[in-house]
């Protein structure tokens, strides 16, 4: 009975990886081969790669550069922010925290939508990778701000800071010697976060971009819309080559992290 | 070697935001290089009084806090030149032994070659030097309230402020630990604030007890006047243990169920509470003793027995003996008290 229970349940479990595992593979492998009506027997090539490369390489740039300025910008905000929230809690912490998490709630075309009919016609900023900048640091905050605030909730920050303080340290010192060292797990998993879903972000960038400020998402599916099954697909194959290092990292993190936690 | 300075609470009070009052107005002076402890249950503003002399607090207008005279009652406590040790101790979990101990300095801009002969000092002389080099979380609970105690006094502080340091040990370490800082103490004659719940720690470590309650200081003196000496009931249960027991005086005696016993001069009248210590009621064959009682139980506790006793007063009462002495339940005693060992109580 056991027995049976245990096949059933590795059974499903397969089944379910293999649903969304077999298409994920399926696109990669399209990327590689030449002719993709003809299956893998046309041969293997890294054309199609390097089409995406000549067609695409900006918006890879882009991208990148766009989730290193997200990051930035909520390092330098949500530190501080979440300093506050778990430090000072008052009233207006707590609403400025719900305030903070609504668009996650919010469809990212309404706050795209929110962010165009406001700024839009703020003409450089409207043609600048910084509007979608802007986007995101919106979308992502929240996840910076939540990882800092549970790592500093979960010590007696408040208490070590008295105690740099009653060693003559006073609030910038104790800000950077104590603070920020102590934060820093949390630090780490929401940079992590940050910068994935950046350069994974697409409801607002979709909205946001012009022409000339596409990210690797929007080009993604403008390839799938306007260019050939395999270069689309080759396309899949830099992104997954792009993301997955990051993934790895972030559960790298998120499990060095708890160890120590056990040993502490 | 008297380093630090006096220390003066002028008019000091605190009330919270939501409005209670955490410490009534409180006047009191702690003279250079003595150790003044604070004693009380939780919420009594022992701790809210330690942290308006540390600055961690500001108290209500009108309250002032003097080092050596001069008021720093608006000075942040990064530059009070205090050293404070915390009841959770509030090490550095980013740095070692040796940077946390010279942190302070380092924030003072001492040279490298001058903390480091100043670490290894401290480090020495609180007896961690093989720690040098771990990191907070592989030290004990003792090793951490070591380096507490070396980071505080590393920066030689001007009056050294402790909340509980040894209450988040086991009983035996406490005990050691306590010897360890008295020597300390002793041997730095600093000026030290101590605040604790337990009167075995005030009475050992402390020039003198500021006993308090409900935000009020109930009693201030020496650890025997606190004990030998309690102004009320509140003292005199909270430290050590005391039969309190209400009699009838009369004529220089007073008067219970079991009999009656000589009163201290000045004698009372009319009805009365006294106080009287366990070790101080020597128990005796009941024949020609004029206050008897029958023993309810005994229990045992290796150096002493701790007796109780049924029948002398309107309440049960304690007495203690020796070790050796045999008595069992329902033994009927004689109860002797020295006149000066009965302490009559106002409230």
């Amino acid at each position: 009975m056991n027995r049976l229970a245990y096949a059933l349940a590795l059974f499903f479990t397969v089944l379910t990886a293999a649903f969304l595992a077999v298409p994920a593979l399926m696109s990669m492998l399209a990327g590689v081969t030449q002719i993709y009506a003809r299956g893998i027997a046309s041969g293997l090539t890294i054309d199609w790669i390097l089409e995406v490369w000549r067609l695409y390489a900006d918006t890879i740039g882009r991208s990148i550069a766009i989730a290193m300025m997200t990051l930035v910008v909520t390092l330098l905000v949500g530190i501080p922010l979440a300093y506050a929230f778990v430090v000072r809690p008052s009233a207006l912490t707590r609403a400025l925290n719900e305030l903070m998490t609504l668009p996650l709630a919010v469809p990212g075309l309404a706050v795209a939508l929110a962010m165009l009919q406001l700024y839009g016609n703020i003409d450089w900023f409207r043609r600048s990778s910084l509007f979608i900048v802007a986007g995101h640091v919106i979308f992502t905050l929240p996840f910076m701000v939540r990882a800092v605030a549970s790592t500093l909730g979960a010590i007696d920050i408040r208490t070590l800071e008295e105690g740099a303080a009653s060693l003559g340290a006073g609030p910038l010192r104790r800000f950077l010697d104590v603070v920020i060292p102590a934060a820093m797990p949390g630090v780490l998993a929401g940079s992590l976060m940050v910068v994935t879903l950046s350069i994974g972000e697409f409801n607002l960038t979709w909205m946001l971009h012009t022409p000339l400020t596409k990210t690797l998402p929007v080009g993604l599916a403008d390839s799938y819309a306007s260019m050939r099954l395999e270069i689309a697909s080759a396309y899949t194959l830099v992104f997954f080559i792009m993301i997955v290092p990051l993934l790895v990292a972030m559960q790298l993190v998120a499990r060095s992290k708890s160890r120590k936690g056990m040993s502490a | 070697m008297s380093t630090g300075v006096s220390v003066s609470l002028r008019a000091i009070a605190k009330t919270f935001p939501d409005g209670t009052r955490a410490l009534k107005p409180t006047d009191l002076t702690v003279a250079k290089g003595e150790t003044l402890v604070f004693l009380g249950p939780s919420g009594c503003g022992k701790t809210t009084c330690l942290r308006i002399v540390a600055g961690l607090e500001k108290p209500d207008a009108g309250g002032r806090v003097l080092f050596d005279g001069a008021d720093v009652t608006e000075t942040e406590i990064e530059h009070r030149n205090i050293g404070m040790v915390f009841q959770s101790y509030a090490l550095f979990p980013n740095m070692t032994v040796a940077e946390n101990i010279g942190y302070g300095l380092k924030i003072r801009k001492v040279p490298p070659a001058e903390r480091a002969k100043r670490v290894a000092e401290m480090l020495a002389l609180t007896g961690i030097e093989p720690l040098r080099d771990r990191r907070i979380d592989q030290l004990s609970g003792g090793q951490r309230q070591r380096v507490a105690l070396a980071r505080a006094v590393a920066i030689r502080p001007r009056v050294l402020l402790l909340d509980e340091p040894l209450t988040a040990l086991d009983a035996a370490l406490r005990d050691r630990l306590r010897t360890e800082l008295d020597q300390l103490l002793r041997s730095l004659g600093i000026t030290a604030i101590y605040v604790t719940h337990d009167q075995a720690e005030a009475m050992s470590l402390g020039d003198r007890i500021v006993v308090m309650k409900q935000g009020e200081i109930v009693q201030v003196g020496t650890p025997r006047e606190v004990y030998f000496e309690p102004n009320s009931r509140f003292v005199a249960e909270f430290i050590g243990a005391a039969n309190v027991i209400e009699g009838m005086a009369s004529e220089g005696s007073i008067r219970f169920p079991g009999g009656q016993l000589m009163l201290p001069e000045p004698p009372a009248e009319g009805r009365c509470t006294i106080m009287l210590r366990p070790e101080a009621i020597e128990i005796r064959a009941p024949a020609g003793e004029d206050w008897t009682g029958t023993v309810q139980g005994v229990s045992f506790l290796g150096d002493r027995q701790r007796v109780t006793i049924a029948g002398a007063a309107a309440e049960m009462i304690v007495a203690e003996a020796p070790n050796r002495t045999r008595l069992k339940t329902g033994d009927r005693v004689g109860l002797a008290v020295a006149p000066q060992a009965l302490r009559i109580l106002q409230d």
